[in-house]
C-alpha cells in the first residue's frame, strides 16, 4: 500500500512533472519564476489549491457518475475550484492575514491554472481512489515547487548573462526551460526500477 | 467605434499582427504540449477556434445582460459550455484526435486565449465583429501550433502528419528530443527568437512575456496592480 502511494508520489514529482514534462501551467512558470521568493510562494499557493480542489471535486464527481452525468465534468470543477478560490481568499483575508499576504496574493492568479483543473482531471482518468487522488495531487504540486524554484535559480543566473540580443528575453528563457526540462529527462524509468 | 473598422481588419490582426501565440504570448500549454504531430496540432487548432469563435458571438451578445462584476463567472460558464460540446462531438466522430489529445481537450476551458479575448475584445464589442476576431485569432492559434508541430514532428521524428519524409535508408537518423518535452521549450523559443526578428525589421515592438499582465485575470489580481517585484515585496510587508 506505502509502495504504490510512493510510486505514485515519486512518478507525481519526477518522471510527470507537470511543468517540464506535461506543460501545464506555463503561464506562472515563464511569468512568476523571475525571483525565488514569488516562485517559492506561488508554488506553495499552487499546492495548496490543488490538494484542496482534489479533496472537494472527489465527491463532487462520484455524485456525478452516480447519476450518470459525467459529461458535466469540465463545467461543474471550474465553477467549483473557481468559486473556492475565491472563497478561500475571502476567508485569508479576514481572518489570516499574515498568510494571506504571503499566499494569497497568488490565489486568484490560480483559479483559471491548467494545472489545477489538469491534476483533478488527470486524477479522474487515471481512476484513483480518493487517498490516490490526494497523493498524486500532493506530487504534482510539489513537482511543480520544484521546478519552479529550479527555474528561479537558472534565471537568476540569466540575468548577468551576455546573451545575444536576437535571443533576449523570451526566447533564452524558453532555452534555459528546455535545459532544465532535460535534466528531468534523466529521471526517466527511475519509478519502475525503485518499485519492481 | 469599432463597427466603423472594417471586418477584414478585425480578422487579419490576429493571424501576423497580433498572433495570439507568437506576439501576445498567450495560450503556451496546449502550444507546447500537443505540438508533436501536425495532426494533433490541427485538431487542437480547429477545437479552440470553434470554441473560440462560438464563446465570442455569445459573450458580445450578452455584454450588456452580463453585470461586470460576475462578467469572469459568466465567461468562464458560456465557454464551459461550448468546450463540453466540442468535447462530445470530438468523442463521438474524431476519437483518434481525442486520444492524441487527451486531458488537453478539456482545458480548453483554462485556455487564456479564449478568457482573454472575451475580456479584451468580445465583451466591449458587436456580435458580427467578436465573431471575425475569434476567427482571426484561432486562425492565428492554428497557424503557430502548425508551424512548431511541423518543426517538431519533421525533426523529431522524420514525417510530416505521419508520412515520412526522411526514409530509413538515408544516413541521417531524426532527433527524438524535438518529440520529447525539451524539443518543445526549444522550438517555441526559437519560433519567438524568429518572430521577434520579423517584428524589429518593421519597427514592432519584440513579444515580451508579458507574464501576469496578459493573464485574463489580471483585472482581480493584486500582484498585478503596480507591476514589479516591488509591489511583490511591499504586499508581503503588510
Amino acid at each position: 500500500m506505502t509502495k504504490a502511494f510512493l510510486s505514485i508520489l515519486i512518478t507525481a514529482i519526477l518522471t510527470e512533472n507537470f511543468l517540464l514534462s506535461k506543460f501545464l501551467g506555463i503561464c506562472p512558470f515563464l511569468g512568476v519564476s523571475k525571483k525565488l521568493n514569488t516562485a517559492t510562494g506561488m508554488s506553495m499557493a499552487v499546492i495548496f489549491v490543488m490538494l484542496l480542489a482534489t479533496a472537494v471535486t472527489y465527491p463532487i464527481n462520484t455524485l456525478l457518475e452516480n447519476n450518470d452525468m459525467e459529461y458535466l465534468q469540465t463545467i461543474v470543477f471550474i465553477l467549483v475550484i473557481a468559486a473556492l478560490v475565491q472563497l478561500v481568499e475571502i476567508v485569508l483575508r479576514k481572518y489570516i492575514p499574515a498568510l494571506y499576504s504571503s499566499l494569497g496574493i497568488y490565489l486568484p492568479l490560480i483559479t483559471t491554472n491548467c494545472a489545477v483543473l489538469g491534476v483533478v482531471i488527470l486524477n479522474i482518468d487515471k481512476g484513483y481512489g480518493f487517498a490516490e487522488s490526494m497523493v498524486n495531487s500532493l506530487g504534482a504540486g510539489l513537482g511543480f515547487l520544484l521546478a519552479m524554484v529550479m527555474f528561479a535559480g537558472v534565471r537568476e543566473r540569466l540575468e548577468s548573462c551576455d546573451i545575444p540580443k536576437f535571443m533576449q528575453g523570451l526566447p533564452i528563457t524558453l532555452v534555459a526551460a528546455s535545459l532544465t526540462s532535460i535534466s528531468f529527462l534523466g529521471f526517466t524509468g527511475i519509478v519502475e526500477n525503485l518499485f519492481k | 467605434m469599432a463597427e466603423k473598422k472594417p471586418l477584414i481588419k478585425e480578422f487579419t490582426k490576429g493571424l501576423i499582427a497580433e498572433n495570439p501565440v507568437l506576439r501576445l504570448v498567450l495560450g503556451t500549454c496546449p502550444t507546447l504540449a500537443v505540438s508533436t504531430s501536425v495532426t494533433g496540432a490541427i485538431g487542437m487548432g480547429v477545437a479552440a477556434s470553434i470554441v473560440l469563435i462560438c464563446s465570442n458571438i455569445v459573450i458580445s451578445a450578452l455584454r450588456k445582460i452580463i453585470p461586470g462584476k460576475v462578467r469572469i463567472p459568466a465567461y468562464i460558464v458560456i465557454i464551459a459550455s461550448f468546450v463540453t460540446i466540442v468535447q462530445m462531438l470530438v468523442k463521438a466522430y474524431a476519437p483518434a484526435i481525442d486520444e492524441s489529445l487527451g486531458v488537453y481537450l478539456p482545458l480548453i476551458v483554462v485556455n487564456c486565449i479564449i478568457l482573454g479575448r472575451a475580456e479584451a475584445f468580445a465583451g466591449k464589442n458587436s456580435v458580427i465583429a467578436s465573431a471575425f476576431d475569434g476567427m482571426g485569432m484561432g486562425v492565428g492559434f492554428t497557424g503557430a501550433l502548425l508551424a512548431m508541430a511541423l518543426i517538431r514532428e519533421f525533426f523529431g521524428t522524420g514525417s510530416i502528419a505521419g508520412i515520412r519524409i526522411i526514409q530509413e535508408a538515408w544516413p541521417i537518423d531524426p532527433m527524438i528530443i524535438f518529440i520529447l518535452p525539451p524539443g518543445g521549450f526549444f522550438a517555441f523559443g526559437i519560433l519567438i527568437a524568429v518572430a521577434n526578428k520579423i517584428a524589429e525589421s518593421k519597427g514592432k515592438p519584440k513579444a515580451e512575456l508579458h507574464g501576469c499582465e496578459s493573464c485574463p485575470m489580471a483585472a482581480n489580481c493584486s500582484l498585478i496592480k503596480a507591476p514589479g517585484e516591488d509591489n511583490v515585496k511591499e504586499a508581503t510587508v503588510k
